[in-house]
């Protein structure tokens, strides 16, 4: 029991924030008499939230540096207007138009990352330009209108689902998406695989390892949930094209944040500038890196949210940083830079996704929703610190 | 009071930070109305001994007592000391670049009623004991617009505003020219005699110690070796020559520390020539003025100086130029020309600098030993940017092996580890570039005495496979042990070369302060 304690102490941030999600999910599935847990609503939440977490994988590089990114809310208005002159007035190819509007997110990303890394401008004071900047060109593009309606095929990226080539499965009232069913199994086998795998290394190298009844239970939790969501997807129509997008995303950004040279670079400059770059590390052109990839994936979220409207309005995209921001502390990052991680973000940004969803189905009204994202922003963070500082009085 | 003309006695003072000893019983008397001089090596305890008297290590945390103006003293911050009438100048100028000579004089301590300021009282005032330092300029000049040697003027009014009866004075003259040092001394007498007020002088200017001060304490090691008082003839001459006070600094046995060594020294492998760097801060001074300088395969070539004498810099600003402006000069590696202007350039050429100051520019003390050891050279352990964990755990168990890094795992955070481990991971990771070329900046400082003689060993192996290793230390002991020749540096400029055989601390302090 007590080498229990001392891993959950250890790891008390990261178990922490995926039980809070849990326990939020549990206590909405009570409370709103199994509303919450209907397909249509899980699918809902994962449509509501997708351009934020999308952002928040963006916006986890730039915390890891200690900084953040402003510009990404009004980004995704300008991208959007974009996207409305093109696809709206002038009856673009939408693949031509989504490409290019993909490029321009690069551009932008490009010229806030030139300031940032190259001219060292602070990023909070370049991204605070970036978003009074793009969000009045995106206004000025629009001339204030309202562009509607996108072409179908554009539409499809948040209203689509998967194909199922298999022609579906129906079992009494209940019609099941076979594909899903399969990708979500396969999902879990795989995991399972890397799970076991990863355990075997750590035996060889005599790291701590997590006790077999704990480990066991871990990754039996973890499987039983994907299984229970992919059924719950299965049984409505499917998994989202958007949810597809989304875990090709952080699947690929978590891959290279924890894998690559690229990851580690980051995560040594976020740790220590000085000591990262008498390492030989390119730090300003890392730097430049992050903010240009931080614009395109607010590109891609813009294409997303404007997709979900159906239309390109001036207002898009506002607070969306707020959200992306608040994602990525609530989900373990440190303000002090070098620490996070991108699934946190992603565990962060569906905790306040759930919270606003559950809060919305009980009928708690949105200024009273803001208000309690705050809170939670605020705790998760002193949370942290506090932790932190009594280890360090320990050390 | 026991003895009227004591002004400040301090008695068996011993701070301990952890692992080491920075004070030792060490006992201080200032006389009222006396210049004393405290002098030491590197290290040698006297800026703690001065943050001890200061507040700035509050009471409690040393052992020992401080009676100033025969009363003892507690204090627990510089708010206190100054209270007392202790203020300390320190080394680093503490003035707010922007604002005028009169705010800074008043910082803290606005001349005002009610919270708002009286600018006509200020002004009159600041002219009052600007006078008194011999300071004519404008009260409302902001003070960046003025040199170094005129802010030093101001920190030194600012405390006679504070009313200070004792001034402490660390390396007050280290940044000024000549003529500036000389009017600076000349006011901390003006001072004794006509104000009462005393001042403690730190200083390495041995020459400036034994032209304006009445005594001298020695400290070395943490520990008091000697107070001399000084005599002084109608003539001026004084009865105690700067080689007495240098006998009493470096006067340490050198034991059995130093591990022998005794591979064979190749051929010149890497060679600075003419090399001169502009201060960032101040560009009309050279940090580094024409240095010239070779290492041989297989050989510990010393780099001695004082702090500030430009070692630091110059191997900063030849490795990648991480430091300085306008660099002119070559770097050779067996004779031909390398271009090493940037960090990866230089890390690709095989040269690899281990930098003083491990926590800044050392490790990234939130990940762990293993991150640490590879991050400065991945591509070695990765296939298409994806790194190979198998082989980088194998890399990082392997180097704690060979270099006796005591670490639970190497999963294990580099901020936990002792500084000794600190440091051997620094080395690991430099010596996982494969560097022919190793510039080891103060490596052993901060770290206790059996980590100190595994990084000796280490460097010894490193040397015997024929790298060539510039090593930088204040420890003259060290320099002298390790090396098989030394460069001794003074004011950015090479001032002699000496054979290790014949080196002797005194003979390298002597170049290192006659230049």
């Amino acid at each position: 029991m007590s080498g229990l304690i001392a891993i959950l102490k250890k790891n008390v941030r990261q178990y922490m924030m995926v039980l809070a999600l849990v326990v939020a999910m549990v206590a909405f599935g009570l409370l709103t008499d199994g509303i919450f847990f209907r397909p249509v609503n899980l699918t809902n939440l994962v449509l509501q939230n997708s351009y934020v977490l999308i952002l928040a994988v963006g916006m986890l590089l730039c915390t890891l540096t200690g900084n953040v990114d402003l510009s990404v809310g009004s980004v995704v208005c300008f991208i959007g207007a974009l996207c409305g002159v093109m696809m709206v007035d002038l009856q673009w190819n939408p693949y031509v138009a989504m490409l290019i509007a993909l490029l321009v997110g690069a551009l932008v990303g490009m010229w806030q990352g030139f300031w940032i890394a190259f001219v060292n401008v602070p990023p909070f004071i370049a991204t605070l330009a970036g978003m009074l900047v793009f969000r009045g060109l995106g206004q000025v593009i629009m001339k204030g209108q309202t562009k509607a309606p996108f072409p179908r095929e554009f539409q499809l990226i948040s209203s689509g689902y998967i194909p199922d080539p298999f022609g579906g499965l129906t079992i009494g009232k209940i019609h099941l998406h076979l594909f899903t069913l399969l990708i979500g199994f396969l999902i879990v086998v795989l995991i399972v695989f890397s799970e076991v795998q990863k355990r075997k290394k750590q035996k060889q190298y005599d790291f701590d390892l997590l006790p077999a009844g704990i480990w066991l239970a871990k990754v039996v939790f973890i499987a039983t949930i994907l299984v229970a969501f992919t059924v719950v997807f299965a049984i409505y129509k499917g998994f989202p094209n958007i949810l597809i997008l989304l875990g090709v995303l952080v699947i690929a950004y978590q891959f290279v944040a924890s894998k690559t040279i690229q990851g580690r670079h980051i995560y040594a400059l976020g740790g220590n500038r000085k000591a990262a770059e008498l390492s030989g590390i390119k730090v300003k052109w890392v730097m430049f890196w992050i903010y240009t990839n931080m614009a395109v994936l607010a590109a891609v979220a813009a294409m997303v949210f404007t997709a979900r409207l159906n239309s390109a309005t001036p207002k898009a995209g506002q607070n969306f940083e707020m959200d992306a921001i608040a994602a990525c502390y609530v989900g373990g990052s440190a303000v002090s830079g070098g620490i996070g991680t991108i699934i946190g973000a992603v565990v962060g940004g569906l905790f306040i996704g759930v919270l606003n969803n559950g809060m919305s189905i009980i009928g708690i009204s949105t200024d009273w929703q803001q208000a309690i994202k705050g809170f939670v922003l605020l705790s998760a963070v002193a949370f942290d610190l506090y932790s932190k500082s009594r280890s360090s009085k320990i050390a | 009071m026991p003895n009227n003309s004591i002004l400040l006695s301090m008695k068996h003072i011993t701070k301990a930070f952890p692992g080491v000893k920075a004070l030792d019983d060490v006992s201080l008397d200032v006389k009222e109305r006396k210049i004393h001089a405290l002098v030491g090596e590197n290290g040698a305890g006297k800026s703690t001994l001065m943050k001890v008297l200061s507040g700035v290590y509050p009471h409690g945390t040393y052992d020992g007592d401080i009676f100033f103006e025969g009363k003892r003293c507690t204090f627990s911050s510089i708010r206190q000391s100054e209270q007392a009438g202790i203020v300390i100048i320190h080394q680093e100028l503490a003035l707010s670049p922007y604002l005028s000579i009169a705010e800074n004089m008043f910082i803290g301590d606005e001349r005002a009623k009610f919270n708002i300021i009286n600018w006509d009282k200020t002004r009159e005032e600041a002219m009052k004991y600007m006078e008194r330092v011999g300071l004519h300029e404008n009260p409302n000049l902001p003070v960046n617009r003025l040199g170094v040697g005129k802010q030093q003027m101001v920190e030194i009014a600012k405390a006679l505003a504070k009313h200070a009866k004792l001034l402490i004075l660390d390396e007050p003259t280290s940044a000024l020219n000549e003529k500036d040092s000389a009017h600076l001394l000349e006011i901390l007498k003006e001072l004794r005699d006509k104000s009462n007020i005393a001042s403690v002088l730190i200083s390495h200017k041995l020459n400036e110690v034994a032209a304006v001060a009445d005594s001298i304490t020695i400290l070395r090691d943490g520990k008091t070796i000697e107070t001399l008082d000084v005599v002084r003839s109608k003539q001026g001459t004084v009865s105690i020559s700067e080689e007495r006070i240098i006998k009493g600094m470096v006067g340490r046995e050198i034991t059995e520390m130093f591990p022998k060594r005794n591979n064979p020294i190749g051929d010149i492998l890497f060679e600075i020539k003419d090399w001169s760097v502009q201060n960032p801060d101040n560009p009309e001074q050279k940090k580094l003025d024409g240095v010239n300088i070779n290492v041989r395969a297989g050989e510990v070539v010393g780099l001695a100086g004082l702090v500030g004498a430009g070692r630091t810099e110059l191997a900063m600003s030849v490795f990648g130029r991480a430091y300085g402006e306008v660099i002119t000069g070559k770097t050779l590696i067996e004779g031909l020309e390398v271009d090493i202007s940037t960090i990866p350039k230089a890390i690709a050429q095989g040269v690899a600098y281990v930098p003083e100051d491990r926590k800044e520019l050392g490790l990234v003390m939130i990940q762990n030993v293993k991150e640490n050891t590879t991050i400065a050279k991945l591509k070695k352990i990765a296939k298409l940017s994806v790194i190979n964990e198998h082989d980088e755990n194998i890399v990082a168990e392997d180097f704690c092996k060979r270099l006796n890094t005591k670490t639970p795992t190497i999963l294990q955070m580099a901020g936990n580890l002792s500084g000794g481990n600190q440091q051997k991971v620094v080395l690991s990771k430099w010596l996982f570039t494969d560097p022919r070329v190793l510039i080891l900046d103060e490596p052993t400082r901060g770290i206790d005495v059996g980590a100190k003689h595994e990084i000796y060993t280490i460097i010894n192996s490193l040397a015997a496979q024929g790298m060539a290793c510039l090593l930088i230390s204040s420890e003259m002991s060290e320099i002298i042990g390790m090396s098989d020749r030394i460069y001794v540096m003074s004011e950015g400029k090479i001032t002699a070369e000496l054979p290790s055989k014949i080196a002797t601390q005194e003979e390298i302090m002597r170049n290192i302060l006659n230049n």
